[in-house]
């Protein structure tokens, strides 16, 4: 264990600017990018919803 | 067993298929990077000469390893389109993309931060630097090209020749650090000799690199989906498919 405390690990001994600025923006970039697919997916599922059921009628 | 494969090179074959790993390869994905990031940031030593900052490499890494690994994979759907006129390799390419753009952007992102304590500066004008940011923008550019033209078909034609073209860059990347006096360090894991780093740390950054590989499956799975909805929403076989 590295670790003395929770303050320590978020120190990261002090380099805790560059090391939590990779992770976020990582963590940030796959969010973003899930976001972007699921509404991708629900834009297009209400599109071919509406266009099927303009066909039946 | 080739005729078995053979059947999922068309998209309705693959539509549900790909539907139905995706879910799987997600999970993967978050248990591997659970894992990854237990040993990463918990486990692994302080380094005696970076500190704590080389905890980036578990991000780094892994985000540099994709973003050329997929350029690949995204140019070889490229040619097998350009060479036997299969739909759905181009609808791959493109499901490919976006996923290697951010890889790219991460590898940028994190070797900057990375950079800035360690050498001194967010950014240099070597060689590995400058042509990881060609493959950013060979990314963009082949979404650019295949946005900027109207009839798909043409589209994806002009946009895999870019892609073709551009593979140049991948083995430039690769080997930047040997061919050139570069600033930033060689490979870290290499098959021809032992690794040159701690068993922890590298075990825990090809666990991250296996989250990254099946993150990278698992999304460009869902985003085919979407393509290949947006493609061939008009399509017989998609009336009967309900789009779920």
């Amino acid at each position: 264990m590295n670790w003395g405390s929770a303050r320590d690990f978020f120190a990261m001994g002090g380099y805790a600017l560059y090391v939590w600025g990779s992770y976020t923006v990582a963590a940030l970039c796959i969010a973003a990018e899930l976001w972007l697919l699921r509404s991708r997916g629900r834009t297009l599922k209400r599109r071919l919803g509406r266009n099927s059921t303009s066909a039946q009628s | 067993m080739v005729g078995k494969l053979w059947k999922y090179a068309s998209p309705q074959a693959f539509y549900p298929l790909a539907g139905a790993l995706a879910p799987w390869f997600f999970a993967a994905a978050a248990v591997l990077g659970a894992i990854g990031l237990y040993i990463g940031l918990w486990l692994a030593p302080t380094d005696f000469q970076q500190g704590d900052a080389y905890r980036i490499i578990f991000l780094h890494v892994p985000a540099a390893w994709m973003s050329m690994f997929l350029y690949v994979v995204m140019a070889f759907w490229c040619g097998v389109g350009l060479s036997m006129n299969t739909r759905l390799s181009f609808m791959m390419a493109q499901a490919l993309a976006p996923t290697g753009a951010m890889f790219t952007f991460l590898a940028l992102w994190t070797g900057s931060l990375w950079g800035k304590p360690t050498w001194g500066t967010w950014w240099v004008w070597d060689a590995r630097l400058t042509s990881e940011l060609i493959l950013l923008f060979l990314y963009v550019g082949f979404l650019s090209l295949h946005a900027a033209i109207d009839d798909v078909r043409r589209a994806d034609r002009a946009a895999a020749l870019l892609a073709l073209i551009g593979v140049i860059n991948v083995p430039i990347i690769y080997f930047s650090v040997k061919w050139w006096n570069t600033l930033h360090q060689g490979a870290s894991v290499s098959l021809a000799r032992a690794p040159s780093m701690a068993a922890t740390m590298l075990l825990g950054m090809l666990i991250m690199a296996l989250a990254a590989w099946m993150y990278a499956i698992a999304v460009s799975f869902v985003r085919v989906r979407a393509i290949i909805l947006e493609r061939e929403a008009e399509a017989d076989w998609m009336r009967d498919t309900e789009a779920a």
